[in-house]
């Protein structure tokens, strides 16, 4: 148990590494995501300013809501760009054949990289827009060390509920030689549903309760519910338990085709 | 537990000791392949890409597996690796079997794809190392030493903080091979290693899997469509095709069972007409230089002594056939039958 960990802590620190080495990348993607939470952020204003307290925000906490929205955008993969390109890849050419022979487990191989893929981000691409976007904008910021720590939590739950949905996407590349189009629909249900362009709590009616009880809702709305101190006490157990419920099914759901999988990969040849 | 010590009296293939480190017994593997003959109507064809093919493996035999394009070899790789799962037959290797126990297996092979890389392509090449490292659980002070080795042999010294989607073909290739030996494996099967590579790097490479063979007595199954890698490395080689294990033997005696033929270059002291000596035919006429082609398995001395008896001889020179040569008429023939 103790080798297998220290494997994959090599494999997360060598997936962090990895994207600290693309130094322009990083700086391009700052850039964009502090432009867009700019036009965002006047956008809500307007928004806000014609319909105060919409969605249980104030003014506040909705330019709060964008600037979290930006910092986590790259983490948990909203646009995809994560390991599921890789491993499309590799599926495509059948280069998954070595990852199978290997001693170790494919789904934790994958969810170690993309976790320090996502500590990389966090760090590098999710606190610089924050601090720009609190230079410009009053944010409604929590003061207190708890609500950060907790917000974290939701991160964490968030990047693996991510992760999962993601390594679905990617196997199907399996049945689907062209993996693009399956990615394409994952990243418009994600743009939608994580709460990436509005906030899922402005949506009226049955499309509000579906989209908050999507998985995707755990990516966005509900670790910047938990940053702006609206899920506290048991509402956060329960929204945690949300979160870790998606992700067990989902990561059971990615093992049980990935064993599917793994018995076709075969026909490919090569 | 499989009950493997039971079986090892019996003898398949063509070597049947008790060092036999990879057995297979009527192996096969049988694809559904569909294809698209209409407008929602698929055809479903059953394609045999290995068809009852038996062979052992001692420990420290280093044998070749050649084969034309869709022969079956990778197929062949790919079960003793366990990715694949025979459709009939006995499979074992190191008294495991691949597909039910792979990750036990994987602690004790090691495989190189020429075309494909488990190197780590973003980062420098010793990261990919110390993955190794842990993957494989290698005790500290053997991965030192074993990475020591193969730096030094494989001359990665310069290359190890490198990104490895900036190395060269032939320096990532060497990289792959250490890759795959820092856990000690027992069997090492190479797919194709020198593809692509430069004369200088196929030379190193090939010196590298001698020594390998000789001093740590790594059993090598090789597949390649380069023959010089056979001819350098291999005292034995087996030839597949359409599945079927066609030639297991020594590599000189796969001219016999090619039909192959020798040439003897024949220098007489004048221009003559073609040579007539019975067993041999002439092949081409230069002057006063004649090739006569004879059976390969044939001794030359008599057909030397009998021209020399009956024309002015000057020089000659026996060559030796090549054995790609042999081995396409080897396909063409079992083949078109």
């Amino acid at each position: 148990m103790k080798g297998a960990g220290r494997l994959y802590a090599a494999v997360a620190a060598g997936g962090f590494r990895r994207y600290a080495t693309y130094r322009v990348a990083t700086a391009a993607g700052v850039f964009t995501n502090t432009v867009f939470g700019m036009i965002l952020a006047y956008t809500y204003i307007a928004l806000w300013d014609e319909r105060p307290g919409l969605g249980g925000y104030d003014q506040a906490q909705a330019v709060t809501y964008v600037w979290v929205g930006q910092g986590l955008l790259s983490v948990v993969a909203v646009m995809g760009g994560g390991f599921e390109d890789e491993l499309i890849e590799r599926i495509r050419t059948g280069d998954i054949a070595i990852d199978l022979y290997r001693p170790a487990d494919l789904q934790l191989w994958w969810l170690a990289a993309d976790a320090g893929r996502a500590g990389f981000q966090l760090l590098g691409r999710g606190v610089l827009p924050m601090v720009l976007g609190g230079l410009v904008f009053r944010l409604a910021l929590p003061g207190d060390a708890g609500t950060w720590a907790a917000f974290l939590g939701a991160v964490l739950l968030g990047v693996l509920v991510s992760f999962a949905i993601r390594y679905l996407v990617a196997l199907a590349a399996f049945w689907f030689m062209d993996g693009a189009g399956v990615q394409q629909l994952a990243v418009l249900a994600g743009l939608f549903f994580s709460g990436m362009t509005l906030p899922l709590n402005v949506f009226p009616g049955a499309l509000g309760e579906l989209a908050r009880v999507l998985p995707w809702s755990s990516l966005i709305q509900v670790p910047a519910d938990v940053l702006l101190g609206e899920r506290t006490g048991w509402a956060l157990l329960r929204t945690y338990a949300f979160q870790a419920a998606w992700a067990a099914g989902l990561l059971a759901l990615g093992r049980l085709i990935q064993s599917a999988a793994t018995r076709r990969v075969v026909v490919q040849g090569g | 537990m499989d009950t493997d010590t039971s079986d090892s009296g019996i003898t398949t293939g063509t070597d049947g000791r008790d060092g036999a480190l990879i057995r297979l017994d009527r192996v096969e593997k049988v694809f559904d392949v569909r294809r698209k003959t209409g407008f929602l109507r698929r055809e479903r064809r059953r394609v045999r890409a290995v068809d009852s093919i038996s062979f052992t493996v001692s420990r420290g035999e280093m044998v070749g597996y050649i084969g034309p394009n869709g022969a079956g070899k990778s197929t062949t790789i790919k079960m003793l690796t366990g990715i694949l799962t025979p459709s009939g037959g006995h499979l074992r290797v190191a008294g495991i079997d691949p597909s039910r126990e792979r990750t036990r297996l994987a602690q004790r092979i090691g495989v190189v794809f020429g075309q494909r890389t488990t190197l780590w392509w973003d980062l420098p090449l010793v990261d990919s190392y110390r993955l190794m490292h842990r993957m494989y659980r290698i005790p500290d002070a053997r991965y030192a030493e074993n990475l020591d080795r193969c730096v030094e042999l494989l001359e990665l010294g310069d290359l190890l903080d490198v990104p490895v989607r900036q190395l060269s073909l032939g320096q990532r290739m060497r990289g792959d091979i250490a890759a795959a030996l820092l856990h000690d494996p027992e069997v090492l099967y190479l797919d194709e290693p020198t593809i692509g590579l430069d004369v200088v790097s196929k030379v190193r490479v090939r010196e590298f899997l001698r020594d390998l063979n000789a001093e740590r007595g790594t059993t090598v199954l090789l597949t390649t469509h380069d023959l010089s890698d056979i001819e350098q490395l291999c005292r034995r080689v087996m030839v597949i095709d359409h599945g079927r294990l066609m030639y297991d033997g020594p590599l000189t005696g796969l001219h016999e069972v090619g039909e192959s033929e020798r040439t003897l270059v024949v220098d007489l002291e004048r221009e003559l007409p073609p040579i007539d000596v019975g067993s041999a035919r002439v092949v081409k006429v230069e002057g006063p230089r004649q090739w006569l082609a004879f059976p390969a398995a044939q001794s030359a001395a008599p057909l030397v002594a009998r021209i020399a008896a009956a024309y002015p001889l000057v020089d000659l020179s026996v060559r030796e056939p090549d054995i790609e040569a042999v081995i396409s008429r080897m396909y063409a023939g079992k083949t078109t039958s």
